[in-house]
């Protein structure tokens, strides 16, 4: 009889060791992504410089990367937009099909649909009473901007004001300057700006503003990584080094892909070793900066408090604003390509030699 | 009837509780009754005590749980005292160094203090535990060979969260006490320092690493497989080698021409061990001291193999001016 016990004891043991096998193997493999995971080699063979690529996770991320329904385009002819109506002050150059076709996108690519014209014009379409007019102005020069200064990054696809708002007053994607957790206490130990599960940097412990530091100015430390094998006055901080680090998983986050699609990661800081995609995100970096500091951040006394960040700061724009988790916005595909009201000047005639209607609004 | 194969045995060992052989005179005694612990008894021991703590030992673990508060408090304090975030966010919480420009400065609390105060209390600490086990091999009249591994470990230890930022100056190149912060905190200071895995006492630091747990697997497995000729008494089979050494060493020399001896096979697990650490305390201590870009350096040298282009010359656009 005491063997029996014995035994059954010995069983219901195996049985509680299986079940807790069995849990821990579930545990351990639940963060792991569902097969299938293809990769795509993008370097040398044996570098490991491939992208990880699961179909069916980006059948999810293309539904939501659609392009909308292209106006017909508007006939060339017919007087300027600026000498019909009143109040005209960017898009001088298009005549009245061209500019109420912008209107018209504009409404389809930002506006919420029970507002319409509205969300930006009163019932006296010229008056500038409604913030947001003032801002869509900014935004139809930033655009045009981009599409003509910033071909470095943006190459012949351009944006738009889809490629941002997707149908968004604001876009989705935007940062304002993270001023940190408030300490309880004078003397607890701060955070130092890190060390929070933050989803601007991929959930990691890095640093959870980067943008505040590499994307409103271009003081230099972004590179951290010495050209020189011995020590030759570089005094980058490891510290420093994580800020880097926490703008690239930025990046890598944004746009959908890692490390080794720009860099072959054995030499993050080697030019030579590097694909021709870092070239193109070397200009986005700058592209961004010069967005943020000439658009957004003059804008900032034109939105309303309920539009600013915790600090009073106005929204910015960061790598995901754009992408949102594509290598490309919108896969490539171009949307500029069928309205070139947004590609810059459009010369009908001669453009008139007009100066910028205000010097806040100059760039 | 009854095994004795696994690690999970059946047979547990049972007598009259063994205190250990006679202590000269001191302070401390060992402490507590003996008894006996049916579930650890499956996997090592049945036997729990006697105990014997010291006063290097109970300071030792005064310090530690000093330590263990100072970072823990700073911690629940990052998330107002809310116990809920306090568990969620654990792995992301970290207490961190003083900022770099405080350089060597004797930070506020709030600016690193805290930090500087749990390192001294930790390095307290793990000396006092390390006292405390040269002391007890010494009253066994053991070798102290335990006590000098773990010496070397504390040294690694020491290397990155003490030596090494005194030598570059700044209390910041720390590593911050956090789980995740400490581990970004490695893989940011291998991208500044040019790719650890170029440096040389990095390489070996890692074959210790594995090297380590290979011989533990192959020595394991050797006296595991002769224990039936009794090959696990190892000690007996040092100074009187039997059929069961016989066996395993003729088992290695058929497998790769070369055998350990029952002795000098845990003089290679105590090197293998120790190397581990000092040689990676070594990489640390020459990383931005003396080289500042491992990748670089391995290319000055001819170590790092060049591979083929695959895109057309990528040049660095700052070095054209670009994009201003």
């Amino acid at each position: 009889m005491k063997s029996d016990t014995f035994s059954s004891t010995v069983q219901r043991a195996r049985e509680a060791g299986l079940v807790i096998a069995a849990f821990g193997m579930v545990c351990a493999i639940s963060g792991c992504e569902r097969p299938p995971v293809e990769s795509l080699q993008g370097g040398y063979r044996g570098l490991a410089m491939t992208t990880l690529i699961n179909p069916r996770s980006d059948a999810a991320i293309a539904a939501k990367n659609q392009v909308p329904a292209v106006i017909p385009a508007a006939s060339p002819d017919g007087p300027l937009a600026s000498t019909v109506y009143s109040n005209v002050r960017v898009l001088k150059d298009l005549n009245v099909a061209e500019f109420t076709r912008v209107m018209l996108a504009m409404t389809q690519w930002v506006a919420p649909p029970d507002q319409s014209c509205s969300y930006c014009h009163t019932s006296d379409m010229s008056s500038d009473d409604k913030y947001t007019k003032v801002v869509a102005r900014r935004m139809i020069q930033m655009v045009r901007h981009i599409n003509t200064h910033w071909k470095d990054h943006v190459g012949k696809t351009g944006v738009t004001c889809y490629t941002c708002h997707r149908g968004n007053v604001v876009p989705q994607q935007v940062w304002f300057t993270d001023p940190g957790r408030s300490n309880t206490s004078g003397f607890i130990a701060g955070n130092a700006g890190q060390n929070a599960p933050a989803k601007s940097v991929g959930i990691t412990s890095l640093p959870y503003d980067p943008f505040t530091h590499y994307l409103l100015t271009d003081d230099n430390t972004l590179r951290v990584i010495s050209n020189d094998a011995l020590p030759d006055g570089n005094r980058a901080s490891t510290k420093s080094a994580e800020e880097t680090y926490g703008l690239m998983i930025h990046i890598s986050e944004a746009l959908g892909v890692n490390c080794t699609y720009c860099h072959n990661t054995r030499s993050f800081a080697a030019w030579d070793a590097s694909t021709p995609k870092r070239t193109t995100a070397y200009y986005g970096i700058r592209m961004v900066r010069d967005i943020n500091t000439d658009y957004l951040v003059p804008l900032t006394p034109t939105f309303p408090a309920h539009r600013l960040g915790i600090l009073g700061d106005v929204g910015k724009v960061n790598c995901a604003t754009c992408h949102q988790g594509v290598f490309k916005p919108l896969y490539g595909e171009s949307i500029l390509k069928d309205y070139p009201e947004l590609a810059g000047e459009m010369h009908h005639e001669p453009p008139p030699p007009a100066p910028p209607p205000t010097a806040s609004l100059a760039h | 009837m009854a095994e004795y194969q696994n690690i999970f045995t059946r047979v547990q060992i049972r007598a009259p509780a063994y205190a250990g052989t006679p202590l000269p005179p001191g302070v401390w005694g060992r402490q507590g009754t003996p008894f006996f612990s049916y579930w650890l008894g499956r996997f090592g021991d049945a036997q729990i005590g006697p105990f014997y703590l010291g006063t290097t030992g109970l300071l030792s673990l005064l310090c530690g749980f000093i330590a263990f508060e100072i970072i823990g408090l700073n911690m629940f304090a990052s998330v107002h005292w809310n116990p809920l975030q306090f568990i969620r966010q654990l792995p992301w919480l970290a207490l961190e160094p003083p900022a770099p420009a405080n350089g060597l400065h004797i930070p506020r609390l709030q600016d690193g203090g805290w930090w500087l105060m749990a390192g001294f209390f930790l390095t307290s600490s793990v000396l006092l535990w390390w006292l405390r086990m040269y002391r007890r091999a010494r009253a066994l009249g053991l070798g102290t060979h335990v006590s000098w591994a773990f010496l070397a470990a504390i040294f690694l230890m020491l290397t990155l969260g003490i030596i090494r930022p005194v030598l570059m100056g700044s209390f910041g190149e720390a590593v911050p006490f956090g789980i995740f912060p400490h581990l970004d905190w490695t893989a940011a200071f291998s991208i500044r320092y040019g790719n650890l895995y170029y440096c040389p006492f990095h390489c070996l630091s890692i074959a210790f690493l594995y090297g380590s747990a290979l011989l533990f697997a192959m020595h394991g497995g050797t006296i595991l497989s002769v224990s039936r000729m009794g090959g696990d008494r190892e000690l007996e089979q040092i100074v009187d080698p039997g059929t069961a050494v016989e066996r395993a060493a003729l088992f290695w020399r058929w497998t790769m021409g070369f055998n350990a001896t029952t002795e000098s096979i845990h003089r290679w697990a105590w090197w293998f061990a120790v190397l581990c650490p000092l040689t990676g305390a070594i990489g640390i201590l020459l990383t931005g001291t003396v080289v500042d870009n491992w990748y670089l350096w391995a290319v000055k040298h001819h170590v790092a193999p060049m591979y083929p282009h695959v895109f057309a010359p990528v040049l660095d656009p700052a070095s054209l001016g670009a994009g201003k």
